[in-house]
């Protein structure tokens, strides 16, 4: 060994050439995922007349222009926010708890969600169903995320808490399902005492849905998130340092109490506001991080959150689109697509990789 | 010695753990320490003694019970959890093998109290990076996971981490556990090296003793109990407190060896003389059967060593005859019929 040279080539946090051709590699993808997704749909659009449309040129038919702008653009977007979120957290707790299966829907935070929504919906009183806190407008859907994000807070604060008491990943893990399915059942109770109406629209509810948010709340649900991704950002160093474990990253100037603060925040925003408006979407939280893992083979928080803000856009992208089963009049529910697609995915990238590692 | 300020000075520090809020279960104490630049210390101890708690306790991972940690001056408790970060680095027994890392990140890691707030590394990190692992032996481990390390690599990759964090202090919790003995000597080595060069002070929790013995500059023997014996580890050895903290049944520290000997006798002597190494393996043997070595008196059974030719030899003398054997093992199974 010669002289200590500058270990450029070994760094492995930095943005090589490799990573940023994979980065826009999947861009590119993104966009024309964004595209696609905007094209396909129940009713046929050539693309030539898409494009005019996006780009507020003439178009022959006004039917065409109010699906693609009221319609399929919104729900697009939402697909990109949700992804988006979706992941992020899912990177946050994986590291938080060193778990490889934690993530929002896992541990029981979308439950929580789930319970702060079910609270609003089903409560008796004038704004009792979603359909007349939609007729609210904003403030009702600040209501209800909210509801869903102070719902998704308190359960991440349970777990959290008992996570400092508890090492053990796998006894962790039991706890967040089972505290998942506490969450659960009272949901169920409470919806046992309530109107088959009020049921119903919570039970179509769940099976999640992209293309019901619009307008207002689609401004209300990309502030929430674009304040949860950015927290999610800032907060790259300190997952950083979480990677080593509590004890090394106090060693290392971390302060635990802050760093859980910041985790717990942006989670219940991202979580709670995604499920608030788009029903309790599985899989994506789990699945994306061990994706932008194997693609970019690093730990480093700096690259794996704008890998899995990409890795999760395209995959909801994708998912919504086969939701649409291309020129079929139905719509399938997109929570059980994401998980037909998810699970495999998992399944394929673990195969692969043959290990898992939480962080 | 005198005019300097120790980088580390306890005063009636107490450790131990708080359960509830009255409960307080102390493990050791009160403690008067302090650590010097360019000291290597051996904290040694019996398992349970509390050397972990009490490595935990002077970093500033665990609140102490009682009395105080000073570092460089400043009441540790002062200073603000980045700034304790740039006096002490720490090697833990806490696993991070259960990650995706790769070695050069988790040293980089290091830099972790002096990186912008997005963690970014400047030119100057990456060159205090490059160092550490040079100066941990590590250079070829760059690129690997840390999944895929051995015991002994991955100390080296947490020990160019901490040398990373550039800290006046290191201290490491059992670094020698799980490595074979070469590195476990290596390791020490490296240790005693760097206290000399870099003019760190290092503080080790360690089971070797006979390691310990030879490369530390100062020993704290924390007793079953929580007392601390601090002092020269010659010191130690002589006014026999070696001996009293870790004689258990069955084991013994000999002072003229600085070793414990896990043999009891049977009660049984016999003489010995010769020159070479052939004497001192020859003692071993005669000991591990359970014979009380003496020197050579007439009457009772000896054994003289001699070499000739690069052939040793070793003559028995017993009840007035001599047998002549031409390797220990020959030589042990006629003891062995002799002892019973």
């Amino acid at each position: 060994m010669g002289a200590a040279t500058p270990l450029s080539g070994h760094d492995t946090t930095r943005w090589s050439r490799r990573r940023i051709l994979h980065l826009t590699g999947l861009s590119l993808l993104l966009l024309i995922a964004f595209l696609m997704d905007i094209t396909l749909g129940s009713v046929r659009i050539p693309f030539r007349q898409v494009f005019r449309i996006l780009f507020s040129m003439h178009t022959d038919d006004l039917t065409w222009k109010y699906i693609v702008e009221q319609i399929r653009i919104p729900k697009a977007c939402t697909a990109v926010l949700a992804g988006c979120g979706l992941s992020v957290s899912g990177l946050q707790m994986q590291t938080l708890f060193r778990n490889p299966l934690a993530g929002p829907d896992v541990l029981g935070i979308t439950s929580g969600a789930s319970l702060g929504v079910v609270t609003i919906m089903l409560s008796e009183g004038s704004i009792a169903a979603l359909y007349t806190i939609k007729e609210l407008g904003i403030s009702g859907s600040w209501l209800i995320i909210g509801a869903a994000c102070v719902g998704a807070a308190g359960i991440m604060l349970l777990v959290v808490t008992i996570s400092g008491r508890i090492r053990n990943n796998v006894m962790m893990l039991i706890i967040g399902v089972m505290i998942g399915m506490i969450t659960q059942s009272v949901i169920s109770l409470w919806q046992y005492f309530s109107s088959p109406e009020l049921v119903k629209d919570y039970l179509l509810w769940t099976f999640g849905s992209l293309g019901g948010v619009s307008g207002s709340q689609l401004y209300i649900l990309a502030v929430v998130v674009v304040i949860g991704v950015v927290i999610c950002f800032l907060s790259s160093k300190l997952l950083d340092a979480l990677l080593l474990g509590e004890n090394y990253a106090r060693s290392m100037g971390l302060t635990t109490q802050r760093a859980r603060v910041i985790i717990i925040c942006s989670t219940s925003l991202l979580a709670g506001g995604i499920t608030a408006f788009c029903g309790p979407i599985g899989f994506i939280g789990v699945a994306v991080p061990h994706m932008a893992r194997a693609l970019f083979n690093t730990s480093s928080h700096r690259i794996l959150m704008p890998a899995c803000c990409l890795i999760g856009t395209l995959l909801m992208l994708f998912c919504d689109m086969i939701a649409q089963l291309p020129a079929s009049q139905t719509v399938l529910p997109i929570n059980v697509v994401t998980s037909l697609i998810g699970a495999p995915v998992l399944i394929w990238v673990i195969l692969r990789k043959n290990n898992l590692r939480a962080t | 010695m005198i005019a300097k300020t120790p980088l580390l000075q306890s005063q009636d520090l107490t450790v131990g753990y708080r359960s509830g809020s009255k409960g307080r279960s102390r493990v050791a104490g009160p403690l008067n320490v302090e650590i010097y630049a360019g000291q290597l210390i051996c904290l040694l101890g019996p398992n349970g003694s509390g050397k972990s708690t009490l490595l935990r306790t002077l970093s500033g991972l665990q609140p102490a019970l009682e009395g105080a940690v000073q570092i460089s001056g400043i009441p540790a408790g002062k200073l603000r959890p980045p700034d304790l970060a740039k006096k002490i680095s720490l090697v833990l027994t806490d696993s991070v093998r259960d990650s995706n890392l790769d070695a050069y990140s988790l040293v980089a890691l290091g830099r972790y109290p002096y990186s912008g707030w997005l963690g970014t590394l400047s030119a100057a990190d990456s060159e205090i990076i490059a160092w550490a692992i040079d100066a941990a032996h590590a250079g070829n481990l760059s690129d690997r996971k840390m999944a895929t390390l051995s015991d002994g690599e991955n100390q080296k990759v947490m020990l160019a981490r901490a040398l990373a964090q550039d800290t006046p202090l290191m201290m490491l919790d059992e670094p020698t556990a799980h490595l074979d003995l070469p590195s476990r000597i290596q390791l020490m080595q490296l240790l005693h090296q760097l206290a000399r060069q870099t003019r760190k002070g290092i503080l080790i929790s360690t089971h070797e003793l006979d390691l310990a013995l030879q490369v530390a500059d100062e020993v704290w023997l924390l007793e079953e109990g929580g007392r601390l014996h601090t002092g020269s580890p010659e010191d130690l050895v002589l006014k026999g407190i070696f001996g009293a903290v870790f004689d258990k049944e069955g084991i013994l520290f000999d002072k003229a060896t600085g070793t414990f000997r896990m043999y009891q006798g049977n009660g049984k002597y016999i003489g010995l003389t010769g020159e070479g190494p052939s004497v001192f393996w020859t003692k071993r043997a005669l000991q591990r059967i359970g014979f009380t070595v003496t020197e050579v008196q007439p009457g009772s059974p000896g054994i003289r060593v001699t070499e000739e030719n690069g052939q040793t030899t070793w003559a028995l003398e017993y009840k007035g005859g001599e047998q002549k054997h031409d390797s220990i093992s020959s030589l042990l199974s006629v003891l062995d019929d002799l002892s019973e």
